[in-house]
């Protein structure tokens, strides 16, 4: 007796048949549908999506210089998808991925070029935890108030990736403006703080192999550590974890810390890797994208690994595929784009569960 | 009205059943009420009893069966079409806006309460005619907010008055009242079977069933055992048809093994306030002795929550202090006072639980930051594993294996994992908060026997549960809260219902 039309809605929504397949499977039948329709878009537009998607597959993977291409893409989006992971297991919705790399580009770069009295062996490793500090204390800020505070964590994290890409710009018009040069970037890093290339003639570098180790190592984190557990007893019901003993408030700010320092990671080994400076707007958009990578990857650190490089083959061979087949690169878009709604609605679906 | 032939059914269902998925909710039930009949429709939690109503009621669709109204096949898609039906179902939950006023939530969804604006002042009159004739009293222009519990079910039940029904559905209208609260629902629903009503009254207390149907249809794994004539049978035959084998109703009460008795919990005046900023423990002081069990009864919300809450460090306390094996634990973080053994049945029981985690990671939750199970910040997965597989075994947990997710288990087997967990790291205190709610027959005679048996091992209890027959066959001594305060103490031997049931309702002892 409550409102009908109330209970009337509830009982629609319980109507809809409830499909139960494996995560995994969800997530193959999301990719295969998102080409498909990009597919049927392409042939819309009079161009022929075999074609398309061939010339996309040649330059994203055909060669060892694609390939290596691609994967210096995937790096920093593995690199802060597994930090969105991470927070997200705990429920902590980071949002800032984006201004965490801009702060560990920033660091990392103030590191490479001004460090200059570091002996040049050490200089690589203090330039990558500079870029992983700075992510750190950009992860701390939005944890700490949440934990403290209790203030929307999407709020401050939006809010800081603002604050950090126009600090960004202000540096390079600024203080660590390169003034030999015409346009505005920062001098370049220091060679001995340059991540050194792994594959000859490809821009192949040793942050890429870091990236994989720092997959590994997250999962091992979360799956066999006492932290991993509070992390993820914390992310699925913190007031068990509370009852249980669980400090949540530390678990979220040090969840946040690490989450932080993988992004400020992918900063770092973008400027040390291949900017080897510091450049206005040297992300584009890895941060927002990394959330997409983790979702996509059911935030499982090993299966970040797999979706990074696959946003990274779309963006990689976008162009390629513009000039083999005249699709215009916002098809690309709409792929991503694909993708991203049907992993929102299937996060909407189990949170329903 | 139409003239009621009472030789003829009012409602019949024929072979309804119902599956959610995997699950069997009802299977080929068939339910009959009678014009001018209490129907009590008995059964244990998941007996799919519920799951009947609603399809009555609209909320679901049978996947197959009819339902006749009045000897007329009809098919039910809303709560609405079941109001039209003169079908009305108060559920557990109310529905019900706070903010506003009584009145406003009884007309709330009603198309005919005025063309434009709405007639508040009619409904107002034909509320106080019915809540008059009823003898269901209720101030219309109070806001929900203020009513207690008791007030918010006669609002329900207006509400579906109010709708010209002729079938009513209680769903466990009791399981929130007070003693002297129930007597008067028990009351009003006489008076409405006597002015033409009939009425459907869901509950697993045996007692209940006995005191107010006439009739009783008993359910078990969503199929129907039996309906038969509640004059002539007992609480042993509805108990054994529940169940499916015999319940000796006997607790095992052991001696306590060891003589020598310590303060193991000493609380000395409490006070603390709720979430709202509200007074809601005022000068608690008492003590639990090594082998006893000492029993809170109360109503719910009476500062129960909340001193489990200050015992166990969720919440802090502004005045008193308290002491575990003589350690002061006033200022102690959760983590702390559960290693110094104080084990703890959260109230409500998904707190106590992760239903996304394994049984293996469940009987971790107070125990992974601890040697064996994990040793500098990292887990020992063999040894959890090997304590999951104990557990199961030691304490009867229907689970397949150790790998399934706790959220598979059935209510009762959800609780024995709980209490097999805490009672496994055998704490000096335990604080068991409502260790039965929401569990079977079985489970909860288990549960039961197991407090006593710790008890006999000189385990101290603090048991809270708004059960009273639990609390005065488990304990040895029973204190009574109300709003915040200790009303009074008594021993098991003096105990009687009607004695706490004052108590409870705020009468000094």
């Amino acid at each position: 007796m409550t409102n009908p039309q109330n209970l009337n809605i509830q009982t629609k929504i319980n109507r809809i048949p409830q499909i139960k397949m494996s995560k995994w499977f969800s997530t193959i039948l999301i990719i295969l549908f998102a080409f498909l329709l990009g597919g049927i878009l392409i042939y819309l537009i009079g161009a022929n999506p075999f074609l398309a998607y061939g010339a996309l597959l040649q330059a994203a993977f055909g060669d060892m210089n694609g390939i290596a291409e691609t994967m210096v893409k995937a790096c920093p989006l593995m690199l802060a998808g597994l930090g969105i992971a991470i927070a997200y297991r705990a429920k902590f919705w980071n949002i800032g991925a984006e201004g965490q790399i801009y702060a560990g580009g920033i660091a990392s770069a103030i590191a490479g070029i001004y460090f200059t009295a570091v002996p040049g062996i050490i200089l690589l490793p203090i330039t990558l935890l500079a870029g992983l500090l700075g992510g750190a204390i950009l992860g701390f800020i939005p944890g700490i108030l949440k934990a403290r505070y209790k203030v929307n964590e999407v709020i401050t994290t939006i809010m800081i990736n603002y604050v950090m890409i126009q600090l960004t710009a202000y540096l390079v018009t600024g203080p660590m403006r390169d003034s030999s040069s015409g346009i505005t970037i920062s001098p370049q890093l220091s060679k001995a703080a340059w991540l050194p290339t792994v594959i000859p003639k490809t821009r192949f570098h040793l942050g890429i192999i870091l990236a994989i180790l720092a997959a590994f190592i997250v999962s091992w984190l979360v799956y066999k550590t006492v932290l991993g557990y509070q992390i993820r007893a914390v992310g699925e019901r913190a007031r068990t974890a509370r009852f249980a003993g669980i400090p949540v408030e530390r678990t979220i700010v040090l969840t946040m810390i690490i989450s932080g320092s993988l992004a400020g990671l992918a900063g770092a080994v973008e400027v040390s890797g291949v900017q080897h400076r510091l450049v206005e707007a040297f992300s584009p958009g890895y941060g927002f994208l990394s959330i997409a990578v983790a979702l996509l990857a059911n935030l499982e650190p090993i299966g970040v690994i797999i979706s990074s490089i696959l946003f990274a083959a779309l963006l990689n061979g976008a162009d390629a595929m513009q000039r083999a087949a005249a699709v215009p690169i916002p098809v690309i878009y709409v792929i991503e784009g694909v993708v991203i709604i049907f992993i929102a609605l299937r996060v909407l679906h189990k949170e329903k569960d | 009205m139409n003239l009621i032939d009472t030789s003829k059914p009012i409602v019949e269902m024929l072979g309804i059943t119902k599956h959610f998925g995997q699950v069997i909710a009802n299977e080929d039930v068939t339910f009959t009420l009678m014009p001018g009949e209490i129907h009590g429709l008995l059964g244990e939690n998941g007996a799919g009893k519920t799951t009947l109503m609603n399809i009555l009621y609209g909320l679901h669709q049978p996947d197959s069966g009819k339902i006749f109204i009045n000897g007329h096949p009809i098919t039910i898609k809303s709560p609405h079409d079941a109001i039209q039906y003169g079908i009305g179902m108060v559920h557990q939950h109310f529905m019900q806006v706070p903010t506003q006023k009584v009145v406003d939530n009884i007309i709330l969804g009603l198309k005919n309460a005025g063309r434009f604006i709405l007639d508040r002042h009619t409904a107002r009159e034909r509320l106080i005619r019915l809540s008059e004739s009823f003898g269901l009293k209720i101030d219309p222009e109070a806001y929900i907010w203020q009513l207690s519990i008791g007030d918010r079910q006669r609002v329900e039940i207006l509400k579906a008055l109010y709708r010209d029904i002729k079938v009513l559905i209680l769903d466990e209208p009791t399981s929130v009242l007070t003693p002297k609260e129930t007597e008067e629902l028990f009351h009003t629903i006489r008076k409405l079977v006597e002015s033409g009503l009939s009425v459907i009254f869901i509950t697993h207390h045996l007692e209940e069933a006995l005191s107010i149907t006439n009739q009783v249809t008993v359910l078990r794994n969503g199929k129907v055992v039996g309906t038969i004539p509640t004059r002539g049978t007992n609480k042993t035959e509805l108990a054994s048809m529940m169940v499916g084998r015999e319940v000796l109703f006997r607790l095992e009460h052991e001696i306590n093994q060891r003589n020598e008795k310590q303060e193991i919990l000493i609380v000395d005046g409490l006070s603390a306030y709720n979430d709202r900023g509200i007074l809601a423990l005022q000068d608690i002081s008492f003590k639990v002795m090594s082998g006893e069990i000492v029993g809170i009864a109360g109503v719910d919300g009476n500062g129960q929550s909340e001193l489990v809450q200050v015992l166990t460090g969720i919440r802090s306390a502004f005045k008193g202090r308290f002491w575990v094996d003589g350690i002061d634990l006033t200022r102690a973080t959760p983590q702390a006072i559960l290693m110094h053994n104080v084990g703890h049945i959260p109230e409500n029981l998904e707190d106590g639980l992760i239903g996304e985690f394994s049984l293996i990671d469940n009987f971790m939750l107070d125990l992974h930051y601890v040697r064996p199970y994990s040793h500098r910040g990292i887990l020992d997965h063999n040894r959890m594993v090997e304590n999951a597989r104990q557990l199961i075994s030691q304490y009867d947990i229907r689970a397949p294996n150790e790998n399934i997710k706790a959220r598979t288990l059935s209510g009762g087997n959800k609780q024995k994992m709980i209490v097999a967990r805490e009672i496994s790291r055998n704490p000096r205190l335990l604080l068991a908060a409502h260790p039965t709610r929401g569990v079977d027959i079985g489970a909860e005679e288990y549960i039961q026997n197991l407090l006593l048996k710790k008890r006999a091992e000189g385990m101290a209890i603090l048991l809270i549960s708004t059960k009273l027959d639990e609390i005065m066959s488990l304990s040895d001594r029973i204190l009574v809260m109300y709003r915040g305060r200790i009303m009074g103490e008594i021993l098991r031997e003096e105990a009687n219902i009607k004695k706490i049931g004052l108590l409870m309702a705020g009468s000094e002892g």
